[in-house]
């Protein structure tokens, strides 16, 4: 369908779910409340690695109000270990403390606050242990091992291939190589080498992790704020021993995830507490909960790039170190992808890539917003910036000249490249005014990067009913965390069933209602359930027609459909006549069935992905000598949508993205000492607040509507954090000559290099 | 147990209540009165989620005990659309998508409410130094400022004339029962 035939797609309607959220009508799982419900706490272990030596819980016990004080030994669970790439994680603690912070001990009582005055009472005898509390003190000589022993999760085709090191803390280890590398770099013209560091940070979405859950005579059921509700069902009937339909994993509105609500957290505690205690309990951590819960990998990089005069890129060596903490959660699968996505968005002829997934005993780290992308963009982006230096070409014309172009292949059998990547940098650099006089103190700097979007072997399944009144429901199991997915897939069935949007309700994700989804990750739901639910449209559309047909005693195709009226000539039938038409009666549906199945795995690295997802950055910064502060005047951010559902919500999740990007480039960082975690909270971690919001904000999309998805969509919202901080560090060193290889750039950071360079004065 | 009798008028309705010293208002808000609109999120004051408008004040309900609020009057989220009939800074927000997952939205709106009591038409940097104490960890903030922006022109445009723009400390000393009725006249100062 040509773009200018479209009605619904492509205009910025307002969000369902907006009038509910500016009344306070929004609901999300920390706001439900069960007749009866009981409420759980947790007792933390207050060091890194320790060997449980006893658990005395009798005084907690006694405390008013106080139904259970349970153990990991008390939880009636078939299986005590869940995790989506090895079964290493214990439902709480078992036998072994791994990190600060790890839940040992659950409290259930009739309030949270009874809840909570128990957990004083709770006494734990533990034997300390050696830690390892980063990854280099996690792959040295001597180090203690966290695991001694892995057990396979098998959930997902890609994670098959796992490779853990045996007798290190190495969990995952990938490896790649092609092309003739020490030709290569003993031919260059140039062979720069560097280490960059991006630290552990927390997602801090303002709903912490919240779960209900209640166990009846149908199976169980849990309401939980999880990005993955088929997953987290799947993990349930496991360790509950129920068969999936017994299982049912609610998810109403989420309060922000950004990957970490991904796969199963608390969901397996709560349940085995309802379970025990025969009521309805809820589980509400607290924002430091959430943070001891998970965190964003912190990674090293160490690059090493052989480069010809002109400045076309020979060969990369990339060597990539995940913090993923005590337990792997999905961390094995960043690790590969942060190694696949390690060299850039480049045409490179020689290549090795070497990323190590790496227990340590600090708290488990897993998705979050770019999945490893931010970490090696930061890397690769500055490294691009430093080569333009010392060859002396613009840094738009270098990526230029080595940026893979529209049907070139990454790597061979993957996904060709499928935007114009060049182009989207220029309109970037444009837009923020590349060449343009710069005014004292200040710098611009760019970059650019890509990840493959729509997740890995993922599959998505849609129903579409339209009533007998002609309202229609989508039944689909993304999960509304922010992003609008609910809005955009309510205009792709408007806008192929030809009704008025206004028709068209969306079901929350409920297991036992909608149909399979995997998840909701990786800028996946536009596109690939957006493709299934285009396809249940389709076929609940042609069913209509065929109904229509025999109504009108014609032919299917010589129907026309719009605004919800089925016309054929001057004769006109509502969707609500064809329905009640057909069936004889006021009532009846018609029903449209959908699915999204991956084609066949293939490549030679990462796999085959749905699509590639693109992000452009280009800061103007400013940049006080006096106290190092640096302040981002412009930052343009571009994202490559192929065409825009709804283009206002585009722009706001890559808004959204650039800021998430942003606040790590300057001053975001998770603070640990030997595995304490010493700013958990918002007092101490500081997010970006209004005042840090750019002098101008812009993103571009790019639309050419060559997307997979539904009327050539692309995902969306990850690519606006890839750019931020190369972009900013970049444009640092272009205004003052200071290059800063770790994470933030805070001002004493900044102030400390210019010092060190001679760039101020000393007092 | 200290238990305190207390008078409050929350969205102009009044309420008699007996809370423990203790008990903080997001609790008493939440879980006594059902108002779940509130939202909890940092729990120490930072991120604004929980604020609400105390004899027209902005407070975090996370941090003020509920009995600091005898005799005066309480305006949540839930107070503010009048029927159907949303209040301008709630149509602001809707109209430029100044919202995602939508947590911060109420305390943003009520912090926003109170903004333009004060200052009815303020610049960008004033909404953002005022409007400091609210987190939002999706949008990117640009179109919240945009909204509150929108609302403000909105507002004056609407409440010109009812002398209300310094009304801040009007409903201290009443009840706080009228100007919480939600009329856009009021709305306006």
């Amino acid at each position: 369908m040509a773009a200018d035939r479209l009605t619904v797609v492509g205009r910025s309607v307002p969000r369902l779910d907006a009038r509910d959220k500016v009344t306070g009508a929004a609901r999300y799982v920390s706001d439900l409340v069960l007749p009866g419900m009981a409420h759980a706490k947790l007792w933390r272990s207050p060091v890194a690695h320790a060997r449980i030596i006893r658990v005395e819980t009798e005084r907690a016990a006694a405390v008013s109000g106080v139904l259970a004080v349970l153990t990991v030994a008390d939880l009636p669970v078939k299986r005590l270990y869940y995790g989506p790439a090895y079964r290493d994680q214990p439902i709480l603690a078992h036998e072994v403390i791994r990190y600060a912070g790890e839940p040992v001990v659950a409290v259930v009582a009739d309030s949270e606050a009874h809840a909570e005055a128990a957990l004083a009472h709770v006494d734990v005898r533990y034997d300390e242990r050696p830690a390892a509390t980063s990854a280099e003190e996690a792959l040295a000589p001597g180090a203690p091992l966290i695991h001694p022993k892995l057990d396979r999760a098998g959930h997902f085709r890609d994670l098959s291939g796992l490779r853990p090191v045996p007798g290190t803390n190495i969990c995952q280890h990938f490896e790649y190589e092609r092309g003739d590398l020490a030709r290569a770099f003993g031919e260059a013209d140039l062979v720069v080498e560097d280490v960059y560091r991006y630290p552990a940070l927390s997602h801090h979405a303002l709903e912490a992790h919240c779960a209900v859950a209640r166990v009846d005579a149908d199976g169980l059921t849990v309401w939980a704020g999880t990005q993955h509700p088929f997953p987290v069902r799947k993990d349930l009937a496991e360790i509950f021993d129920l068969p999936l339909a017994a299982v049912q994993v609610v998810v109403p509105l989420v309060g922000g995830a950004f990957g970490g609500k991904c796969y199963t957290k608390i969901e397996p505690l709560v349940a085995a507490l309802a379970t025990k205690v025969r009521k309805p309990v809820r589980l509400a951590l607290s924002l430091e909960e959430s943070a001891r819960t998970i965190t964003r990998h912190a990674v090293t990089v160490r690059l090493r790039t052989a480069v010809g005069r002109d400045g076309t890129l020979l060969a990369r060596q990339c060597e990539v170190v995940l913090d993923t903490g005590a337990y792997a959660d999905i961390g094995p699968r960043v690790a590969t992808k942060t190694g696949y996505r390690a060299p850039g968005p480049y045409r490179i002829p020689s290549l090795r890539i070497d990323s190590k997934c790496v227990y340590t005993n600090n708290v488990p780290a897993g998705a979050y917003r770019g999945y490893g992308v931010p970490q090696v963009t930061w890397a690769c982006e500055s490294q691009m910036d430093v080569i333009a230096e010392r060859l002396d070409i613009d840094p738009l014309a270098l990526r230029r000249k080595n940026l893979l172009k529209r049907g070139e292949e990454y790597v061979a059998g993957d996904t060709p490249m499928d935007g114009d990547m060049a182009e989207g940098l220029e309109q970037t650099a444009r837009a923020v005014g590349w060449s343009a006089p710069l005014a004292r103190g200040r710098g611009r700097g760019l970059a650019c990067a890509m990840k493959d979007g729509g997740g890995t072997h993922t599959v998505s399944t849609a129903v579409v009913r339209i009533n007998a009144d002609g309202s229609v429901a989508l039944l689909a199991g993304s999960v509304e965390v922010g992003q609008g997915a609910r809005t955009a897939l309510a205009q792709v069935v408007a806008e192929t069933l030809g009704v008025p949007f206004e028709t068209v309700v969306v079901v929350p994700p409920d297991t036992s209602i909608t149909p399979y989804d995997h998840g909701t990750s990786a800028s996946r739901s536009t596109t690939v359930m957006g493709l299934a639910v285009e396809a249940a449209a389709r076929d609940a559309r042609e069913q209509l027609l065929a109904l229509a047909a025999k109504l009108l005693d014609t032919d299917a195709s010589a129907l026309a459909v719009g605004d919800g009226t089925i016309t054929h000539g001057d004769r006109r039938l509502t969707v609500a006549e064809v329905i009640s038409g057909h069936y004889g009666l006021v009532g009846g549906e018609v029903t449209g069935v959908g699915s999204f199945v991956p084609g066949k795995w293939s490549g030679t690295l990462g796999g085959a992905t749905v699509f590639w997802e693109t992000g452009m950055g280009a800061a103007e910064i400013e940049v006080d000598p006096e106290t190092g502060a640096v302040k981002v005047v412009k930052y343009v951010s571009a994202a490559d949508v192929g065409q825009a559902i709804n283009p206002r919500e585009c722009a706001a999740q890559d808004e959204g993205a650039a800021m998430q990007g942003i606040g790590p480039a300057l001053f975001e960082s998770r603070v640990s000492e030997r595995g304490q975690l010493l700013n958990p909270g918002l007092i101490d971690y500081r997010v970006p607040a209004f005042t840090d919001l750019p002098g101008e904000l812009d993103s571009l999309l790019i639309e050419n509507a060559d997307g997979p998805g539904p009327f050539g969509a692309k995902g969306v919202g990850e690519g606006g954090t890839f750019c931020a901080a190369p972009a900013i560090g970049n444009a640092l060193a272009r205004a003052t000559g200071v290059r800063l290889t770790e994470l933030p750039m805070t001002p004493e950071r900044v102030w400390r290099a210019l010092r060190a360079a001679g760039r101020v004065e000393n007092p | 147990m200290r238990e305190i009798p207390m008078t409050v008028v929350v969205n102009g309705e009044k309420h008699e209540l007996t809370v423990p010293a203790w008990e903080t208002l997001i609790e008493c808000l939440r879980d006594r009165l059902g108002l779940l609109g509130v939202k909890k999120s940092c729990d120490v004051q930072v991120c604004g989620a929980c604020t609400v408008l105390l004899d027209d004040r902005p407070v975090s309900a996370c941090t003020v005990l509920a009995f600091e609020a005898r005799g005066k009057s309480l305006r949540t989220i839930e107070g503010l659309a009048r029927g159907d009939e949303l209040h301008p800074v709630q149509e602001a927000f809707v109209e430029h998508g100044a919202l995602q997952c939508g947590f911060c939205t109420p305390g943003m709106i009520m912090a926003t409410v109170a903004l333009l009591g004060e200052n009815p038409r303020p610049t960008a940097d004033e909404v953002k130094h005022y409007m400091r104490g609210n987190i939002c960890r999706c949008t990117g903030y640009k179109r919240i400022l945009e909204a509150i922006l929108d609302a403000s022109r909105r507002m004056s445009g609407g409440a010109k004339g009812n002398g209300g723009a310094k009304g801040n400390d009007g409903a201290k000393g009443n009840d706080g029962a009228k100007g919480n009725g939600g009329t856009k006249g009021t709305d306006g100062r």
